[in-house]
C-alpha cells in the first residue's frame, strides 16, 4: 500500500504555544489511521491543517505524492478530503435532508440528494429517516447524519475528530462497523482519540503525538492499552481504588419525584427523578451528553429559580427553594462543567476565584470589607495541597492549564469542607495526571464521609470512582446499579435508554 | 477579488495597554484635530495654544476648569458603578435634571429660609431625586426586561420637559419678565465658593471623597467585587450566588445619586436658581470621562479635568477663532471615536484577507 497523505515537517505555533513541532509522518491508503494524544498534544491542529481550516506556519503536505496547497475546507474537499468534526454544525430546525443539501458544494436537486443519500445510508447501516427534523435526532444520529453529509462529497479521506466521546457503548460499535466497511470499500480514516482501547480495536496505525511532537507511529497490531498509554504520557498512571462494600446507613441527600415542564423545545424535560444519596457514597450519573444532564445541574445549583415540581431533600431539610447562596452556606458544593467563566472567572487572580465560592464564609469577610490575608492564606493551602502549578495565588485563572486550574476549583471545594459536593464533567478535557490526582482525591474524601454526585459521559470514570452509578437517558434516570457487581452490557443498554 | 476582514481575539491581551490606550487616544485626538483647523485655514499651533493652554492661564480659567471637571467627575464617578456591571445608564442627564428639580425645588420653597439646614437639604433631596430617577429604568429591567439603554435615555427628554413645566409655570419667577426662569435660591441655598471672586465650589471636594470612597468600595468590599465579577462573566456571578437584580438597583441608584448630586451643585453653585438649559449636556459627556478615566476613581478624575478643558477651549475658541464652539463637542466625539478604536484593537486583531 502506498501513502496516500505526507506530512512533512508541519509547524504551527499559538501564542505562547507550539501546537505542531516538526510533524512528519505518512498515512497508508485505505487504512485506519489513529491519532493518539492527550488534550493539547495538537492532534486537532494537524487534522485542521490538513482540512485547510488552519494555516501551517511551515512544512509541506504531499497527498498521492503530490505537493498539496490546502487554503480552505474547500480546496481539501476538492481533494478528496472530508471532515467529521467533534461539535456538529447542524440547523436544529430543518429537517435531515434539507441539513445534507445544505453541505453540498455542487447543486444538486433534492430528490437526487435523497436518493443518494437512501443508498449510503443502506450501504452501510445508518438508520436515518431523511424528512425527521434534525432537533428529534438523538446524539448518535446526528452524527451519522455529519458522516452522510462528508460521504456525499466521495470523499477519499475522511478525518473524525473524537467521534466517540458523544456516543453510548452499543453505538460506538456500531460506528466501527461502518467505518471497517467504508475502509473496505476504499476511503482512508484519521481517527482521533484519546481512548486507548479503541485505538487498538479500531486502527490499523497509530501515530502518538505529545506536546505537539510526533512520539513514534506504529502499527497497532502489537499494542495493549497500557503500553500505549505509556508511550502518550511518556509515564505511568496508577487507577484510584474505590473500596466498594462499605455498608452506606445515613441519608444525606434525597431527590423525589423531580419533574420539570418547560415548553422549550431545546431543553429536556426531566421526568420522575428519584435519587438517593448516603453519607460518605459516591453517586454517578452516567449517560451520553444531552439526555437532561445540563437540566438536572441548574436544579441542583439553582442559579436561575428554574422551575420543577417534586422534592430536593437535604440533610431532611427540603431545598426546593433555597437560593445557590443558601445552599452552599448549607455545606453544598458545586463544581461546574465550565470552568472558565463559570466556576471560575478566568480574568480574575487565583485568589479573587477563591472569593468568588467562598463569600459566604464569615471568615473571609469583616463587616462589607474583604478579608484579602485569610483569602491568600487559603489559596496558598489550596495550591499546596492540590499540587497546582503556579507561581503564586496571584496568577489569573485563565493563564493556568484546564488540570491546573480543575485541581484548584476542586480544592477550592473540597478545603470548604462540604457535606456534599457535586461535580459535573471534573476530568473532562484535562491531562492524564491531573485526572488521576482529581480521581484519588474523590475517592479519599468520600471515604472520610463526604457525599458525592459525579455527573459525567465519561463511563470509564465513573466506574473507577463511583459506588452507584444511574443512567441518564431522555431526562428519566433508571434504577441505581452497583458498581461491585456492574454488568457492563446491561450498562450499555441503560445508556440507550432500555430500563424501566 | 474579495477582501475579508478578519477579526481574531488576541490571547495576549495586554492590560498596560489597557491604561494607556487613552493617552494614544488623545494623542490621535490632536493629531486629527489640527486637520479641523486646517480645513478652516487657522494655524494648529496657534488654534490649539488657544483652544488647550490660554483657558487655564489664569487663575480665572483654572477655577472654571474645576467648575466644569466637577459635576463630570461626579456623575461619571456614579455611572463607573453602573458600566462596571455592564448596565448601560445613559440617562445621566436626566438625573442630573431630576436632582435640580427636587433639590433646587426645596431651595424655593423656602425661599426666606436662613437656617444652616437649608443646603444639607438641598443637597440631600437632589441626590434622591436623581436615584429617583434612576430607579424607574431600574425597575423595568428587572420586571419586564426592559433594554435601559432606551428607557434612560427617553427619561432624560422627560425629565427636560418637567424643569421646562416648572420654570415656565409654578415656580417662574414673578418679577422676571416673564422669562422662563425661577427665583433665585436664598443664600443659605447656595453652595459655598472656595475662593472669593471665583466659581469653583465646595463640590470638588465632594467630587474628591465619591473617588477615594469608589475607591475602596471597588477593591476593598464585597459590593465592588459583585460588580467585578457580574461585569466579567454573568455566569460566574450566578455561580458565586449574586443576586443581580439586586446589583442592577444598588448600582443605578449610586449612579443616578451622584447625577443629582451633581445638578443640584450645578443649580446652587454656578447658576444660583431653575431655569431651561442648566446643564450643556454634563450628563452624556460624562459617559465619556468614565471610559476615558477607564472606570478607575482616580482615572475619572484625571479625564474629567481633560474633557473640561475640551468645554473651556470651545468657548474661547468661539471668541478668539470665530469658529463654532460645537469644536469642543467634535473633540469630545474624536476622543471616544479613537478610545474605542484603541480598546478594539487591543482587545482584537484585525488583519485583511
Amino acid at each position: 500500500m502506498q501513502s496516500i497523505v505526507e506530512f512533512k515537517n508541519i509547524f504551527k505555533s499559538y501564542p505562547g504555544v507550539i501546537a505542531n513541532d516538526d510533524v512528519s509522518f505518512n498515512i497508508k491508503e485505505q487504512s485506519i489511521h489513529a491519532i493518539l494524544g492527550e488534550n493539547g498534544a495538537g492532534k486537532s491542529t494537524l487534522v485542521k491543517i490538513l482540512y485547510g481550516h488552519v494555516k501551517p506556519d511551515s512544512g509541506e503536505i504531499l497527498i498521492d505524492s503530490d505537493l498539496a496547497i490546502i487554503n480552505s475546507p474547500s480546496t481539501a474537499k476538492n481533494l478528496g478530503i472530508n471532515m467529521v468534526f467533534q461539535h456538529f454544525s447542524l440547523f436544529e430546525s430543518l429537517t435531515v435532508a434539507e441539513n445534507l443539501i445544505l453541505g453540498m458544494n455542487e447543486n444538486i436537486s433534492l430528490t437526487k440528494l435523497k436518493d443518494n443519500s437512501k443508498t449510503i445510508c443502506d450501504k452501510y447501516g445508518f438508520n436515518l429517516n431523511l424528512n425527521s427534523p434534525i432537533s428529534s435526532l438523538s446524539v448518535g444520529q446526528r452524527q451519522s447524519v455529519e458522516i452522510v453529509r462528508s460521504l456525499l462529497n466521495n470523499p477519499k479521506i475522511l478525518i473524525m475528530d473524537e467521534p466517540t466521546s458523544v456516543l453510548t457503548p452499543d453505538e460506538i460499535s456500531k460506528l466501527f462497523k461502518i467505518i471497517k466497511k467504508l475502509v473496505k470499500d476504499g476511503l482512508t480514516v484519521i481517527f482521533i482519540s484519546h481512548k486507548l482501547e479503541e485505538i487498538i480495536n479500531l486502527s490499523d496505525y497509530v501515530t502518538i503525538m505529545r506536546n505537539g511532537k510526533v512520539v513514534s507511529t506504529i502499527s497497532t497490531q502489537n499494542e495493549d492499552p497500557e503500553t500505549l498509554g505509556y508511550k502518550m504520557l511518556g509515564y505511568k498512571v496508577s487507577k484510584a481504588k474505590q473500596i466498594s462494600n462499605i455498608n452506606f446507613s445515613k441519608d444525606i441527600f434525597n431527590i423525589k419525584n423531580l419533574s420539570t415542564q418547560s415548553k422549550d423545545p431545546f431543553t429536556i424535560n426531566l421526568n420522575k427523578i428519584d435519587l438517593n444519596l448516603k453519607k460518605g457514597q459516591i453517586f454517578g450519573i452516567a449517560g451520553v451528553a444531552g439526555n437532561g444532564q445540563k437540566e438536572l445541574m441548574e436544579i441542583l445549583l439553582n442559579e436561575n429559580d428554574y422551575e420543577f415540581s417534586g422534592d430536593i431533600i437535604f440533610k431532611d431539610l427540603n431545598i426546593n427553594n433555597l437560593s445557590t447562596f443558601q445552599r452552599k452556606s448549607l455545606s453544598i458544593s458545586y463544581v461546574t462543567e465550565e470552568r472558565l467563566g463559570h466556576s471560575a472567572v478566568p480574568e480574575m487572580s487565583l485568589s479573587e476565584n477563591i472569593f468568588l465560592s467562598m463569600n459566604h464564609k464569615s471568615e473571609f469577610k469583616k463587616g462589607d470589607f474583604i478579608n484579602f490575608e485569610k483569602i491568600n492564606s487559603y489559596a496558598s493551602d489550596v495550591i499546596k495541597n492540590f499540587n497546582v502549578d503556579t507561581p503564586s495565588y496571584n496568577v489569573k485563572a485563565g493563564k493556568l492549564s484546564g488540570g491546573n486550574l480543575q485541581k484548584f476549583i476542586i480544592g477550592r471545594e473540597i478545603m470548604s469542607n462540604p457535606e456534599l459536593l457535586i461535580l459535573s464533567q471534573p476530568t473532562w478535557g484535562i491531562d492524564a495526571g491531573s485526572e488521576a490526582f482529581i480521581k484519588k482525591t474523590i475517592v479519599e474524601l468520600s471515604q472520610k464521609g463526604v457525599s458525592i454526585i459525579i455527573i459525567s459521559h465519561d463511563l470509564d470514570e465513573l466506574l473507577e470512582v463511583c459506588h452507584q452509578i444511574s443512567v441518564l437517558y431522555e431526562g428519566s434516570l433508571s434504577n441505581p446499579l452497583n458498581v461491585k457487581d456492574i454488568n457492563i452490557s446491561k450498562l450499555g443498554k441503560y445508556m440507550g435508554g432500555l430500563f424501566d | 477579488m474579495v477582501f475579508l476582514i478578519k477579526v481574531q481575539l488576541r490571547e495576549d491581551y495586554s492590560n498596560l495597554i489597557f491604561y494607556l490606550s487613552p493617552l494614544v487616544a488623545v494623542a490621535l485626538t490632536l493629531f486629527f484635530g489640527s486637520f479641523i483647523f486646517l480645513i478652516l485655514d487657522l494655524s494648529p499651533i496657534e488654534s490649539f495654544k488657544i483652544f488647550f493652554i490660554s483657558p487655564i492661564s489664569n487663575s480665572y480659567g483654572i477655577s472654571e476648569l474645576f467648575v466644569k471637571a466637577t459635576p463630570l467627575a461626579i456623575i461619571a464617578l456614579g455611572l463607573s458603578y453602573c458600566f462596571k456591571n455592564n448596565i448601560y445608564n445613559i440617562g445621566a442627564e436626566g438625573q442630573l435634571t431630576m436632582g435640580a428639580i427636587f433639590g433646587g425645588g426645596i431651595g424655593l420653597l423656602f425661599n426666606d429660609s436662613t437656617s444652616v439646614f437649608l443646603l444639607p437639604s438641598m443637597i440631600l433631596f437632589g441626590a434622591l431625586g436623581g436615584a429617583f430617577w434612576a430607579t424607574i429604568p431600574a425597575i423595568l429591567k428587572t420586571k419586564f426586561n426592559t433594554n435601559e439603554i432606551l428607557t434612560s435615555l427617553m427619561l432624560t427628554y422627560v425629565a427636560l420637559f418637567i424643569l421646562d413645566y416648572f420654570v415656565v409655570g409654578p415656580w417662574k419667577d414673578p418679577a422676571g419678565y416673564g422669562l422662563p426662569k425661577s427665583m433665585p435660591f436664598p443664600d443659605a441655598g447656595r453652595l459655598p465658593v472656595l475662593i472669593d471672586g471665583l466659581r469653583v465650589h465646595i463640590g470638588v471636594y465632594f467630587a474628591l471623597i465619591i473617588s477615594l470612597i469608589t475607591y475602596i468600595i471597588y477593591n476593598r468590599t464585597l459590593f465592588g467585587f459583585k460588580l467585578k465579577v457580574t461585569g466579567l462573566s454573568s455566569k460566574a456571578s450566578q455561580y458565586a450566588g449574586f443576586k443581580y437584580k439586586n446589583l442592577i438597583f444598588y448600582t443605578f441608584i449610586i449612579s443616578g445619586a451622584c447625577a443629582g448630586l451633581a445638578g443640584l451643585f450645578e443649580v446652587s453653585g454656578p447658576i444660583g436658581l431653575l431655569y431651561r438649559d442648566i446643564s450643556p449636556n454634563y450628563g452624556f459627556t460624562a459617559i465619556i470621562v468614565a471610559f476615558l478615566g477607564r472606570l478607575n476613581p482616580f482615572g475619572i478624575i484625571l479625564s474629567s479635568l481633560l474633557i473640561a478643558l475640551t468645554y473651556l477651549g470651545a468657548e474661547d475658541a468661539q471668541l478668539f477663532l470665530k469658529i463654532p464652539s460645537a469644536v469642543g463637542f467634535v473633540f469630545q466625539g474624536l476622543v471616544l471615536f479613537f478610545l474605542l478604536g484603541t480598546d478594539f484593537l487591543n482587545k482584537y486583531k484585525v488583519f485583511i484577507k
